[in-house]
């Protein structure tokens, strides 16, 4: 019973970071700014967060850089990247880079 | 060019019916499909690590961050300190910090709980989405009022497709194949919106360098390689930058 409780509180600590972190620099209400040159460089974030997402799930395989190119994932996303510059549609790049995956992944095996 | 409290008051309409709100909700509907397989799959790890349901259900419902979720199972499970695993999901989380440093002016003129829950709602796509559709602050209270209105819908259908997927994961349990990688689903969606996001060299630079620094830094702990590409990502860009003296735009997509 008690460790049932102490993992309710942990669940609501981790909620407490999920704001605290998404909040970090909403919290002081005392003014100032970024510099310009953080101004501008946070431009290029966005862009470098997901990128930083998605190179793990695609190039790493058990913990290491991918040793074979014959890899379910690379072909997907190249095929989602190729679909997104041709159509402009998210939903798009889903199907078709599913449409690649699940047959070299369920089907070959890769 | 902006300034922080200069837009208040005059617009009590309600969020949902700014037609900002629906594009929020039109855009991150277009990238729910893949973020359902991804919540899915949290689902079903999250129900297989053998917590009791109520424990189950509130971390599926409150919690709203999915690789925080994902690194606190086995912690949990083995029975590790409370202070070790809420202090792997503050590490874990630390690029939403620098999120909150660049969101930071969108969301001053609220009271501290709106920021909270602003705050809280604002996962890595719904960051995107948001400077994507508005890069610039506005510096007006009609076009503030379109901010806070997106906000609210990438906000509201990021919350309510990844809850709903995570439930539906914990539904069905072990009857989801893992073996097929529906969760790669996720993936392709953000590889989606990262190429929309592409619309400069040097954020082509700025997706490669975060590429190869999140590969090679993948062994620290705490996904800290993500932080580390983020840094080096836009630190690279802005040295590019300033050598060849001719500052990129943002140019919303």
């Amino acid at each position: 019973m008690t460790s049932e409780l102490w993992t309710l509180a942990t669940i609501v600590g981790m909620t407490a970071m999920t704001v605290l972190t998404r909040s970090f620099f909403f919290i002081s209400k005392r003014p100032w700014k970024l510099p310009h040159w953080a101004e501008r460089g946070l431009q290029y974030a966005p862009v470098a967060a997901l990128a930083a997402v998605i190179a793990p799930e695609v190039l790493i395989s058990n913990g290491h850089f991918i040793a074979t190119w014959q890899d379910a994932r690379l072909f997907a996303a190249l095929a989602g990247i190729a679909w997104y510059r041709w159509k402009r549609s998210v939903l798009g790049t889903i199907v078709a880079g599913m449409a690649v995956y699940l047959p070299l992944h369920i089907g070959l095996g890769w | 060019m902006k300034d922080e409290t200069s837009t208040s008051s005059g617009f009590h309409a309600p969020l949902w019916k700014h037609r900002e709100f629906r594009a929020g909700l039109r855009d991150f509907g277009a990238v729910a499909p893949g973020l359902t397989a991804w919540g899915i799959m949290t689902g079903v790890a999250i129900v297989k690590s053998g917590m009791d349901t109520t424990a189950v259900l509130l971390m599926s419902t409150i919690v709203f961050a999915g690789s925080s979720q994902l690194a606190a199972l086995p912690l949990i499970a083995n029975g590790a300190p409370m202070w070790v695993v809420i202090a792997t999901s503050f590490c874990v989380n630390l690029r939403f910090i620098v999120f909150s440093m660049h969101l930071r002016p969108y969301v001053m003129h609220h009271p501290l709980w709106r920021r909270l829950l602003n705050g809280y709602a604002m996962a890595d796509l719904g960051y995107v989405l948001l400077v994507r559709r508005h890069p610039h602050v506005p510096t007006d209270a009609a076009g503030m009022a379109a901010v806070d209105a997106y906000w609210a819908g990438v906000g509201t259908a990021g919350w309510v497709s990844w809850t709903g997927a995570t439930l539906i994961g914990v539904a069905l349990g072990n009857n989801v194949p893992l073996a097929w990688g529906l969760g790669f689903a996720g993936i392709l969606s953000l590889i989606g919106v990262t190429v929309s996001l592409i619309s400069t060299r040097l954020r082509i630079v700025s997706a490669a360098v975060a590429t190869g620094a999140a590969i090679v830094a993948f062994a620290l702990p705490f996904k800290l390689n993500i932080l580390v590409a983020i840094v080096a990502a836009v630190a690279t860009c802005l040295v590019l930058e300033k050598s060849r003296d001719a500052p990129d735009r943002a140019s919303p997509a």
